[in-house]
């Protein structure tokens, strides 16, 4: 037997270090070839790293939330032969082990970071599909006695108190006398059934793409002076085209929401207005503004928000439009969406369908300058002429802008050139 | 002559001492009846007498390193001179004195001491026999801290040259050939005794391997001491008889084999003392021949107790103690229970074994995911200097993996006997593996061992 030591590696794009997002194996696990091992987030995309071996799991470096240097040894196996490293820092033998081993310091390992090709084994393992590990850690709910020192047991054994009651508030919930204090000041001692205080706190580490999005939204928030303008939309006729559209599509085009209407009056508003179709970077004094159009689209995910990108709108038609649409969302909902269809977007469009509300204030999707937040659309009567009250679909566009860049005056005509657009929907495709 | 006491204890060894001291203290009108002096197995027979021997042994052995060629530069021109009988006296001194140490503390706690054996009539009501006739006694509480000894095995009777571990500990001459039937630790701490003596030793252990209990990985340096040190260890060998000082037994391939002796010493494990005094009239629940106690060590008779040894185990003086004290607590009306997370059990071998806890392969067993960091004493800077760090030694930790909770601490080597206080304390206060990093260790220490062991664990040992 011997270990096979994999580093993780190269990701591409000058990734210096990425963060694990989720474990799929645990120490002590069997896994062969191929299966998937952990979950790398780097800045943008997510990326599933199979085993490079089959073998038993020695050691994780790292737990979900962790950053893990590129090169840096992030699981240890036991393989069948030679394995590829025959360090012994991590050996239990009782080999020759340096006394004073400072000068052996691990730095001086990373010198050799491995190429994708250098991380294959030494002997190629095999090993026939083992059982996967059996072993499922009765952590939490069934521990077998209350973490507390011998004084804390015993003082809750003269108060008749059952520990098992009792939060701790210690690391990983070990008991201390404050806690006992509390619960006996709390009247925890008269045990009343039915209803009890809950004062257990959970900690939820904020990892992966979670933290991401916390990084990102303050970055926005903090850089960026937003302001934001609703105006309203009669979307009554662009409402009837759709169901036309819908009516008559041919079997290849997909089902039509409101959405690919948006999208191709933002289209339109960022051709007129190619101010709003910009990335502002203030450390170089400088705006880029794009000649393409590429849509983001803010999608929740069973991760959280991501926003996949539906890019060169310029070249799309309405039924392109929605494919492409919906091909990014599911893809970033299933985990799945590549680097680039997560990245590069000028302008971003929001919108919550039938939870839209009335209005919001949406957070620019930095370094862009311009949001467009879709609310939902309601039938309200309106006055028709000045005269004659009807019955109309209404829908309201919340937007917002970066004040450093777009003015208040171009926002306000980009926002009424895409209502015009939307309310006579002939000119979406003039 | 009769008495009435409020509590009766049986047997003055760790156990019964202790619980009738502290009866005492808590103002308890207690007597306790002993047959032999006061110290029980332990001080009179046990723990206390052996590790004398121990370490005159080793003392012995030290000195004869430096003869000849000398040792760390330190040379004897003659070989030590052993005078048996004048270290069995040296050891005889210190049993005295904690005998007479014992009997003054309980003295000091207003204990009524009584010299004799008892026999129980009912659960409350003893006869003792003494030497001043039969005594009667009826107590509201008894404690039963009868204790064990030696298992004997029936073709091998003790008598003679046939020696139970309270035998070894009393030779007049060192044995030259010194075989010894049963590895477990008793049988190994005085092996290695007498090899350090000059005895020529050899072991016959039944089991495929040295102290069964623990696992491989821990037992491996002390089977390498007795490599190195010429010792021989029959394993999967059977003892099967004894006849002009020849042991026969059938060796592991069922070969039957005679081995000479001049002492044949039997270490095959220790029986609790449940017959010859009335146990049978007590109405008292036993288990798998042990009585049966529960947490606040009562049987199932009421008012009547039982610890150490006599209710199973781990058979361990601390253990019996720790009843002890806390029985009679109870007794004195305070809420106490014996429900202690870790019993730290040490080998007196060379090297020393401790394991506190479980191992990672009774974890496993258990359906705990753990993790493990080891250190080698051979990376520790004292143990180096004190001729500590050869051998093998090492800390091992066993922690949950989920939170890093310690579940077991093993370790291995010269000296480290001393370190199980910090150990037990650690599982006592559900340590984590980050509270053992994060205490200082002094440098240089062979704790500091013990504070690498859990970085190891968590993946980042300083020194190895």
């Amino acid at each position: 037997m011997g270990q096979y030591f994999f580093k993780l590696p190269d990701l591409g794009e000058g990734i210096v270090e990425a963060e694990i997002a989720a474990l799929h194996v645990k120490t002590g696990d069997m896994v062969t070839e191929d299966q998937p091992l952990i979950d790398m987030m780097t800045d943008k995309a997510t990326v599933e790293i199979p085993s490079p071996v089959g073998g038993k799991i020695l050691t994780i470096n790292g737990k979900p939330g962790e950053m893990i240097a590129v090169g840096s040894a992030m699981v240890v196996f036991e393989v069948e032969g030679a394995g590829n490293q025959n360090r012994n820092e991590n050996e239990n033998s009782d080999a020759e082990v340096p006394a004073e081993p400072a000068v052996e310091a691990p730095t001086v390992k990373k010198e050799n970071i491995p190429k994708e090709s250098d991380v294959k084994p030494a002997v190629k393992p095999d090993v026939k599909s083992a059982p996967a590990s059996i072993s499922d850690s009765a952590s939490g709910e069934k521990s077998d006695n209350p973490l507390a020192s011998p004084a804390v047991r015993q003082r809750a054994l003269e108060a008749d108190i059952d520990l098992y009651r009792v939060p701790g508030s210690g690391p990983v919930g070990r008991i201390t006398h404050q806690d006992l204090d509390d619960f006996i000041a709390a009247g925890g001692r008269i045990s009343m059934p039915g209803k009890q205080k809950r004062t257990a706190i959970q900690e939820i580490p904020v990892i992966g793409i979670r933290r991401k999005i916390a990084e990102r939204m303050e970055l926005s928030k903090r850089s960026i002076p937003h302001y934001s303008y609703v105006e309203e939309v009669d979307v009554t006729e662009v409402e009837k085209l759709r169901c036309f559209l819908n009516e008559n599509r041919t079997e290849d085009q997909p089902k039509l929401s409101i959405l690919p209407f948006i999208m191709m009056a933002t289209l339109k508003g960022m051709e007129k207005f190619p101010e709003c179709n910009s990335h502002y970077d203030p450390e170089h004094n400088l705006v880029r503004r794009f000649s393409g159009v590429h849509l983001g689209i803010a999608s929740q995910t069973p991760n959280g928000l991501m926003v996949p990108v539906v890019s060169h709108a310029e070249t799309r038609d309405i039924w392109n439009m929605a494919s492409e649409m919906m091909r990014v969302s599911s893809a970033a909902r299933a985990g799945k969406a590549k680097r680039e269809e997560l990245s590069g977007s000028t302008v971003t469009i929001t919108s919550l369908g039938k939870m839209g509300g009335i209005a919001t204030t949406p957070v620019i999707n930095y370094p862009e300058v311009c949001i467009i937040g879709v609310n939902k659309i309601v039938p309200r009567p309106m006055v028709i002429n000045g005269t004659g009250i009807e019955i109309r679909q209404m829908m309201n566009l919340s937007s917002s802008f970066d004040h450093r860049v777009v003015d208040g005056f171009v926002a306000a005509e980009l926002i009424q050139y895409i209502k015009g657009a939307l309310e006579q929907p002939a000119t979406l495709f003039m | 002559m009769s008495m009435k006491c409020k509590l009766l204890v049986i047997g003055a060894g760790p156990g019964g001492y202790v619980a009738a001291i502290r009866a005492g203290q808590l103002g308890i009108d207690t007597i306790i009846v002993e047959s032999d002096r006061a110290g029980g197995t332990c001080l009179i027979r046990g723990c206390i007498p052996s590790k004398a021997l121990i370490h005159a042994a080793d003392k012995y052995a030290q000195f004869t390193a430096h003869n000849g060629k000398g040792h760390l530069g330190i040379k004897l021109s003659a070989k030590p001179e052993l005078d048996f009988a004048k270290t069995i006296a040296w050891k005889e001194g210190i049993v005295n004195r904690l005998n007479s140490g014992v009997e003054a503390l309980l003295k000091k706690a207003k204990v009524k001491q009584i010299t004799g054996w008892a026999k129980f009539k009912d659960a409350k009501t003893c006869e003792v026999d003494t030497q001043g006739g039969i005594v009667t006694i009826m107590a509201e509480h008894v404690i039963l801290a009868n204790g064990s000894k030696a298992a004997e095995l029936p073709f091998l009777p003790f008598g003679g040259d046939i020696l139970s571990s309270t035998g070894a500990l009393s030779l007049t001459k060192v044995p030259e050939k010194f075989v010894v039937v049963g590895a477990g630790y008793i049988g190994l701490e005085l092996g290695i005794a007498y090899r350090k003596l000059g005895s020529e030793v050899t072991f016959i252990e039944a089991d495929t391997k040295i102290l069964s209990t623990y696992d491989k990985e821990l037992t491996a340096p002390v089977q390498q001491w007795l490599n190195k040190h010429d010792v021989n260890v029959h394993l999967g060998a059977k003892a099967s008889g004894w006849q002009d000082n020849k042991l026969s037994y059938k060796d592991k391939d069922g070969n039957e084999q005679k081995i000479a002796a001049d002492k044949l010493l039997v270490t095959v494990g220790r029986r609790p003392n449940v017959k010859g005094w009335g146990l049978e009239n007590m109405a008292v629940d036993m288990e798998n021949g042990f009585i049966k106690i529960d947490k606040y060590c009562r049987t199932s008779m009421k008012n009547v107790w039982a610890i150490g040894d006599i209710t199973g185990e781990p058979m361990l003086a601390h253990r019996a103690s720790a009843q002890g004290e806390a029985v009679a607590e109870i007794i004195a009306g305070k809420k106490r229970e014996f429900n202690p997370v870790a019993i730290a059990a040490v080998c007196f071998t060379d090297p020393e074994i401790i394991a506190v806890g479980i191992s990672h392969d009774e974890a496993k067993a258990d359906n705990i995911e753990t993790i493990v960091g080891k250190f080698p004493l051979m990376a520790n800077g004292r143990a180096l200097t004190m001729e500590a760090a050869e051998g093998g030694g090492f800390v091992r930790i066993t922690a949950r993996a989920d939170n890093h909770v310690i579940l077991g601490i093993h370790a291995v080597g010269p000296h480290v006997s001393e370190l199980s206080g910090e150990f037990a304390l650690a599982l006592e206060m559900g340590a984590r593996l980050e509270d053992i990093a994060g205490t200082i260790h002094v440098h240089p220490t062979v704790t500091e061992s013990f504070a690498e062991a859990s970085l190891a664990a968590l993946g980042h040992a300083i020194h190895i």
